[in-house]
């Protein structure tokens, strides 16, 4: 009985969860008018195709997903590989500047980015890499969140004498931290793959601000630009909304297992 | 316990990170600061920067504007950000006695808003409030017809995006949808690792689940709720791609957020050096919020 309440309890909010991707969906088959009619569908209708097509029209789709695709991908193997060397550093070795090193680290985990929006824009502008996809791959890789995760689960699972007896055995420090190391942080390796993705592909404020012709706009970007104040075709927004929300579901799919205890190891606990 | 023979190790690990960390997050960081004690119009060059002191900081802290979108930041923390924990630390417990082997996938269910696009849903979430025949409004309306409920709901359709204070819910209505499952995720993952015994224990002196949450778990969950709480305040602070998408009809108005505005001095009315001073404004609140949740959730350590 008691059992029954809490799946039912569970049940509800997990439908309340996905009922907005399952409109979104069902919208995107529809016409524009479909939605504000006396009753808004909640089936799919016949309109996907219209929709798709418009949009495809309207916007170099393709181009801005793999734009997106490729600032995303970038950013996270950049990341991966900075963040994992760092929190090794921080986790294993004792040296003269660390806890100010680390202090920086915290602060970049609590700053909003927009803090630093406005040089960055300047930065970049100096650059000269305005409209261009390193303008947001490169800051996005500089992720301080990845190297508190890398850190904390490198300090969880290595014990100090097995990195000693490695030592001993000639490893170098190269050697430990790729061969020792980095092949036991999976978990944690997905965990970051999966925050530093999603967040450069959901990047809004940086995209905003440096890039500027629609064949260089993220998905973020060309969705907005299909948002029209007194006549937005909703049916190919919400069809442009499913295509950009695919790839991150998927890639969720892919990492949701090892992530689960990536987050275990991460999570402060005393 | 690493040989002397290392020493320049560490630094060799931390070099390339920290090359690309100062070069886009210190010193933006720095500059946002110095930029904050200058009026400047980017527009004109870089002869046309002016030492002015601390007059940005005041200029903005006489605007009633700033108060007003910090008003609406922080109603938006407390009112779609606080209450997430509250419901989701209980159904983190729940899950975790009841789902058994479905945890996985019902979690990754919840967790499936916060891994979207969140222009996409703010999008999908647009449709939904949209004036007069949004489904909302639609639901409303049927909702009226059944007695008893007419008295507690509005007489109208309620202009969701477009009304300032209907705006403001659509918005807190979104947060709360898009990370609750964050948070029951940060729950789940420390339940999981709470030590079994203590609840084995209980279950033998015949305590209800109830106190088992209320006595053994809540009490050693207080670390990760401090952290969560202080992630909330931190991210609902900062807001900008949702309120921006969902109320782009008041721009100006209701749901306009410090980080909404900060974009718009610097970036459409061109006035760098008070949205420096804003942004700094608003971290020192954001430091002062996080370190105060901190204390206050760590020091009331149980007997």
């Amino acid at each position: 009985m008691k059992r029954l309440l809490a799946w039912g309890l569970i049940g509800a909010g997990a439908l309340t969860m996905l009922a907005p991707f399952w409109l979104m969906l069902v919208y995107a088959s529809h016409g524009k008018g479909a939605l504000f009619d006396a009753m808004p569908p909640l089936w799919f209708g016949d309109q996907t195709g219209v929709n798709l097509s418009l949009l495809f029209g309207q916007l170099p789709f393709w181009r801005n997903l793999a734009l997106s695709f490729y600032v995303a991908a970038m950013s996270t193997v950049l990341a991966l590989v900075l963040c994992s060397s760092a929190g090794f550093a921080f986790a294993v070795y004792r040296f003269p500047g660390r806890r100010l090193l680390f202090a920086l680290v915290l602060a970049g985990m609590l700053l909003p980015p927009y803090m630093a929006m406005i040089p960055s824009y300047m930065l970049i502008d100096a650059l000269g890499w305005i409209d261009t996809p390193r303008a947001l791959w490169l800051p996005t890789a500089a992720c301080a969140l990845g190297v508190f995760l890398m850190r904390q689960y490198i300090a969880s699972i290595v014990p100090a004498n097995t990195l000693d007896a490695a030592r001993i055995d000639g490893c170098s420090e190269w050697q430990l931290f790729r061969h020792v190391v980095l092949p036991q942080c999976g978990p944690a390796l997905a965990t970051l793959a999966l925050i530093v993705f999603v967040s450069s592909w959901n990047n809004f404020i940086m995209p905003l601000t440096v890039l500027r012709t629609p064949e260089m706009y993220t998905v973020p970007l060309a969705l907005r630009s299909l948002q029209n104040p007194t006549n937005t075709e909703w049916g190919t927004v919400m069809a442009g909304a499913a295509l950009a929300s695919l790839p991150l579901m998927l890639l969720f799919a892919c990492t949701a297992r090892r992530m689960m205890s990536g987050m275990m190891a991460g999570v402060p606990r005393d | 316990m690493n040989a002397p023979r290392c020493s320049l190790a560490p630094y060799a690990f931390l070099a390339p990170f920290f090359a690309l960390f100062a070069g886009f997050v210190l010193l933006p960081l720095a500059s946002t600061a110095g930029l904050s004690l200058f009026r400047w119009n980017p527009t004109e060059g870089w002869q046309a920067l002016t030492f002015v002191g601390f007059e940005n900081y005041a200029f903005v802290l006489d605007d009633p504007w700033f108060w007003h979108t910090l008003r609406t930041s922080a109603w938006l923390t407390l009112v779609g950000g606080l209450p997430q924990h509250l419901l989701a630390l209980p159904l983190a417990w729940l899950v975790w006695r009841h789902a058994g082997r479905g945890q996985a996938l019902v979690s990754g269910i919840y967790f499936l808003p916060f891994v979207t696009s969140s222009v996409a849903v703010a999008l999908a979430f647009s449709t939904l409030f949209a004036s007069d025949t949004g489904l909302a409004n639609q639901l409303l309306a049927t909702l009226r017809g059944w007695p008893g409920l007419s008295l507690l709901l509005p007489a109208e359709a309620v202009h969701w995006l477009s009304e300032p204070d209907a705006a403001r819910w659509v918005v807190a209505m979104l947060m709360f949808w898009r990370y609750l499952g964050w948070n029951l995720v940060l729950y789940l993952a420390a339940l999981q690792v709470l030590p079994e015994d203590g609840f084995e224990a209980a279950t033998l002196d015949g305590a209800s689940g109830w106190q088992q949450f209320r006595h053994i778990a809540l009490p050693q969950l207080r670390p990760t709720i401090a952290f969560a709480v202080t992630l909330t305040w931190i991210g609902g602070l900062q807001l900008f791609d949702e309120p921006l998408i969902l109320a782009q009809d008041g721009r100006a108005g209701a749901a306009q957020t410090t980080a909404i505005y900060v974009y718009r001095n610097a970036f459409e009315y061109g006035d760098f050096g008070a949205a420096a001073a804003m942004a700094w404004l608003l971290l020192a609140l954001i430091a002062v919020g996080a370190a105060l949740l901190l204390w206050l959730l760590r020091t009331r350590e149980p007997a």
